[in-house]
């Protein structure tokens, strides 16, 4: 059980330098090859440092954005939103993904959108610089009932597709989350994974993907992802639950056939590919009528709130699925 | 081994049996309300206080074939104790469901628990361990004669019930829900001759 040092009333990593800190098992691995080696040459001690400086993947760089309006809902505090995670490639329980995710490398990184044989390659700087960055403070609702507000930054996917220039052939985009077994203990264990056929894989139809609201996140409350939250760019559609919003995105493709998607295989009856938040449409084990709100504060102090269509965005999104069968095609 | 535990041992571990159930018990509240419970304080202490109740259930259940085997008989005198704090961990549970979870939404708590499969199950293992708790004292032990036995044995469903609202409430990993659900098959086959008497 983790606790604040309340005597001294500061965290470790504030006294630390942040990089220093984070990046502290490889810095004691490093010395512990210096101290034990005789046959040090400066070249290799220059290619460690080297490393140090180029690798600090964890430490959250801070951006530059266009702010987003302050809206009337109460923003989660930043602590419980980098946390409070579900990204079972870090292990299945929430408070894992944020301590099992430290050794998760950023850089390099190659997202490829393609269609066909077709394709656009972003580096890790590119998905910085490539688009002007914006927040958008959105609710996030997760399928098991509780739900968060962010300031996500980002840019709209519909920018980065229409850089490919799709075809009329494309109808859905088929997103797929890094498979990196060494830096994911998740995808490596099935115990720690719970067992999902990795690597995750999401989908979209392609309105739906290039609909204003859907944005393509690269950092959350002013600087860069962490790995919990899907380091180094994710995906956030806020009008559905936050399972379709697929985190270490590498790959985006445009394809023709409605792509098969990692939670719908699993439990097709608990989760459906279009998961819009639907107050309506209950999850076979508990009612999605309510949610509970975590902003901060403990037990006490709890927010359960009702639940609105389309996450509260129906407005924006509602005749994207005019005359669809909504309880059907959950 | 013929161990034979004394008066004033009996004491002394039932006292470190309260401190330590207590102590479980009362510092996740205390951190809770505090929000150091993680992300999400209502689920980390509604999830603690229903593993703590299937826990001590299972100790519980395995008490009296450890006397047996052990041949220390008087380690059933914690039995009874056991018991009551495997309630009162379940009791803190459905509280903490209706109290933080519903917040209080009384007509909404009703409808999840005839709704909802998993829950209504685990709201008929706790009345049955509800009512093993109000008649665990030696008067209504003595008042109740026979039937005080019969009504007992119901703990073995209340357990089988416990275990299938846990394997039912996971989302994916059902690792550990199989095995609590095989140590409770341990204790219910040791019983297996009791079992089948019952039946009868």
């Amino acid at each position: 059980m983790k606790r604040k040092v309340s005597s001294y009333n500061c965290k470790e990593s504030e006294v630390t330098d942040e990089t220093l800190f984070i990046n502290r098992r490889s810095i004691i691995k490093q010395l512990g090859i210096l101290g034990s080696s005789p046959f040090i040459t400066n070249s290799s001690i220059a290619k460690s440092q080297d490393q140090k400086t180029n690798n600090q993947p964890n430490v959250r760089q801070l951006l530059s954005y266009k702010r987003d309006v302050i809206g009337t809902d109460e923003l989660t505090s930043e602590n419980k939103a980098i946390s409070h995670n579900n990204f079972y490639e870090f292990g299945s329980q929430k408070h894992q993904p944020a301590e099992l995710s430290r050794d998760f490398k950023v850089k390099p990184w190659t997202l490829s959108v393609n269609e066909g044989d077709r394709s656009i390659n972003l580096s890790y700087d590119d998905l910085l610089d490539m688009f002007d960055l914006e927040e958008r403070i959105y609710r996030l609702r997760c399928v098991e009932a509780w739900s968060m507000v962010i300031p996500w930054i980002g840019f709209p996917l519909s920018k980065l597709i229409e850089k490919l220039n799709p075809s009329s052939e494309a109808k859905w985009v088929r997103f797929q989350t890094i498979y990196k077994p060494s830096q994911m203990p998740g995808q490596r264990n099935y115990f720690l994974g719970g067992g999902i056929d990795y690597p995750y894989v999401e989908g979209l139809r392609l309105d739906e993907a290039m609909h204003p609201l859907t944005i393509l996140a690269v950092g959350l409350y002013g600087k860069t992802l962490p790995p919990q939250n899907g380091a180094p760019v994710r995906l956030v559609v806020p009008w559905k639950y936050g399972f379709k919003s697929i985190k270490s995105i590498v790959d985006i493709n445009l394809v023709s056939k409605k792509p098969r998607t990692t939670w719908n295989l699993l439990a097709s009856n608990e989760y459906g590919f279009y998961a819009n938040v639907n107050p309506e449409v209950d999850h076979p084990r508990w009612s999605q009528a309510y949610e509970r709100r975590i902003t901060s504060g403990g037990i006490f102090n709890q927010k359960r709130i009702k639940t609105l269509p389309f996450n509260g965005y129906a407005d924006e999104v509602a005749h994207l699925y005019k005359g669809m069968n909504l309880k059907k095609n959950y | 081994m013929n161990y034979k535990l004394k008066q004033s041992d009996i004491i002394f571990v039932k006292t470190c049996i309260h401190i330590l159930l207590l102590y479980f018990l009362v510092n996740p509240f205390y951190l809770a309300i505090i929000d150091e419970l993680g992300g999400d304080p209502v689920k980390a202490i509604t999830h603690h206080t229903g593993m703590g109740a299937l826990n001590l259930l299972l100790i519980t259940l395995a008490i009296s074939p450890f006397a047996a085997w052990s041949k220390i008989k008087k380690i059933n005198k914690f039995r009874r104790l056991l018991g009551l704090y495997a309630f009162a961990y379940a009791l803190s549970h459905v509280l903490c469901f209706l109290l933080f979870e519903v917040q209080f939404d009384i007509l909404f708590f009703i409808e999840e628990v005839v709704l909802r499969p998993y829950i209504s199950i685990g709201m008929v293992a706790f009345l049955i361990i509800l009512s093993l708790a109000l008649s665990s004292t030696n008067y209504a032990r003595i008042k109740m004669g026979n039937l005080w036995q019969k009504l007992h044995n119901l703990i073995y469903l209340a357990a089988i019930l416990v275990a299938i609202h846990f394997f039912w409430s996971v989302k994916l990993n059902v690792v550990e829900p199989i095995i609590y659900g095989t140590v409770l098959m341990i204790l219910l086959i040791i019983r297996r001759r009791k079992l089948g008497g019952i039946r009868r």
